[in-house]
C-alpha cells in the first residue's frame, strides 16, 4: 500500500512536470534567463504547485500521523547555513546550464534520449561526490559538526 | 508556406496561442505537482523532494525507506511516457554537448545534496510552509541559474 501510493505520487508528480512544461529545457532556461528573452510562464506552474501544497501542510498540521501510520515529518532544520546557500548556488548554476533539475530529469528519462541519460548519470555522480565534499567542508570548518540531514 | 494543422496540445501551437496555452498548462501541471506533494505527505508522511529521494539511495542515507524511494522513482520515470502520446511533440530541447551535460549534472547533484533539496523539496514543499530555508534556497538557486545563463549564454556563448 505504502509502495503503491509512493508510485502514484511519483507518477502524478512526473505527469505534472510534463504538463507544466518543466521537462522543456528551452522554456526553463527562458524563465531563468532574466537578461535574455524572459519567459515568465514557468512561474505560473511553480505558483500553482506551491498553492496546491499549502492546504496539504494545513491538513498535516492537524494530524499526528499520515494515513498509512507514519508520523508526519516535523523537526525540520531551521538554520540557514553556508551549505544551504553554497549548494543552492551550485545547483542553480547547473540548472541554468542544462535547464534540467532532478525531478524533470528523471521524469524525462524515458523519452529524453542520451542527453537526459547522461545528465542523470552525472547528477548521480555529483550526489555521490557530495559525501566527501560535505566532509571536506566540515573539516575546513574545524571541529564544527554538520548534522544537516 | 504551408498552413499548419490546428494545434491540439502545447508544443505545436502558434506563438501567440502557445503563450496563452502555456499559462494554463503551467497552472494545470503545477496543481498536479502540488497534489502529488500533498498526497505523499498526507498518505506516506514524507516530504516530496526529488533530489532527496534519489540522493538517499545514492549515498545510502535513506536505507530505511529504500523500497518506498524506489517505488516513488519508478512512478516518476514510468508514468510521464504514458502521457507522451497525447502530445504531438515532446522535446526536451536538451543540450547535445556532452561537456555541458556532464558539468551541469555534476553541479545539480552536488549542489542539491549540499543544500538538502531542489526545486521540489525547497521550492514547492518549503515555500508552501513558509520555511526560511526553503525560501532562501529558492532565492539562491534562481540567482545561480540566472548567473549561469548570463555567463554561459550571454558572455561566453556556450549554450
Amino acid at each position: 500500500m505504502r509502495y503503491l501510493s509512493a508510485f502514484l505520487a511519483g507518477g502524478l508528480f512526473g505527469a505534472g512536470l510534463l504538463v507544466a512544461g518543466m521537462v522543456d529545457t528551452t522554456k526553463v532556461q527562458g524563465w531563468l534567463d532574466v537578461f535574455g528573452r524572459w519567459e515568465p510562464t514557468r512561474a505560473c506552474g511553480m505558483a500553482a504547485a506551491v498553492g496546491g501544497m499549502g492546504p496539504g501542510w494545513g491538513l498535516a498540521a492537524r494530524r499526528e500521523r499520515a494515513a498509512l501510520g507514519l508520523p508526519m515529518p516535523g523537526d525540520f532544520p531551521k538554520l540557514v547555513d553556508r551549505n544551504l546557500v553554497l549548494g543552492s548556488l551550485l545547483f542553480g548554476a547547473g540548472w541554468g546550464l542544462a535547464g534540467l533539475c532532478p525531478g524533470p530529469a528523471m521524469g524525462a528519462l524515458s523519452f529524453g534520449g542520451w542527453p537526459v541519460a547522461l545528465f542523470v548519470a552525472a547528477m548521480i555522480a555529483g550526489m555521490w561526490l557530495a559525501v566527501p565534499a560535505r566532509a571536506l567542508l566540515a573539516r575546513l570548518d574545524g571541529a564544527r559538526t554538520e548534522n544537516d540531514a | 508556406m504551408r498552413a499548419r494543422p490546428p494545434p491540439v496540445k502545447p508544443g505545436g501551437a502558434t506563438r501567440g496561442e502557445e503563450m496563452h496555452q502555456d499559462w494554463i498548462w503551467g497552472l494545470v501541471g503545477g496543481a498536479m505537482i502540488g497534489a502529488a506533494a500533498a498526497l505523499y505527505l498526507l498518505v506516506n508522511g514524507r516530504v516530496l523532494g526529488a533530489s532527496g529521494i534519489l540522493g538517499g539511495l545514492v549515498d545510502n542515507s535513506g536505507r530505511k525507506s529504500r523500497a518506498e524511494r524506489i517505488a516513488f522513482l519508478a512512478g516518476l520515470v514510468a508514468v510521464p511516457p504514458l502521457l507522451v502520446p497525447l502530445y504531438r511533440v515532446v522535446d526536451t530541447h536538451a543540450s547535445t554537448n556532452p561537456a555541458i551535460l556532464i558539468a551541469a549534472g555534476l553541479l545539480v547533484g552536488l549542489g542539491t545534496r549540499l543544500a538538502n533539496g531542489c526545486t521540489s523539496g525547497h521550492g514547492v514543499c518549503g515555500i508552501s510552509r513558509f520555511s526560511l530555508r526553503g525560501i532562501t534556497a529558492t532565492a539562491f538557486y534562481l540567482i545561480g541559474g540566472g548567473l549561469a545563463l548570463v555567463v554561459a549564454r550571454h558572455l561566453l556563448g556556450w549554450i
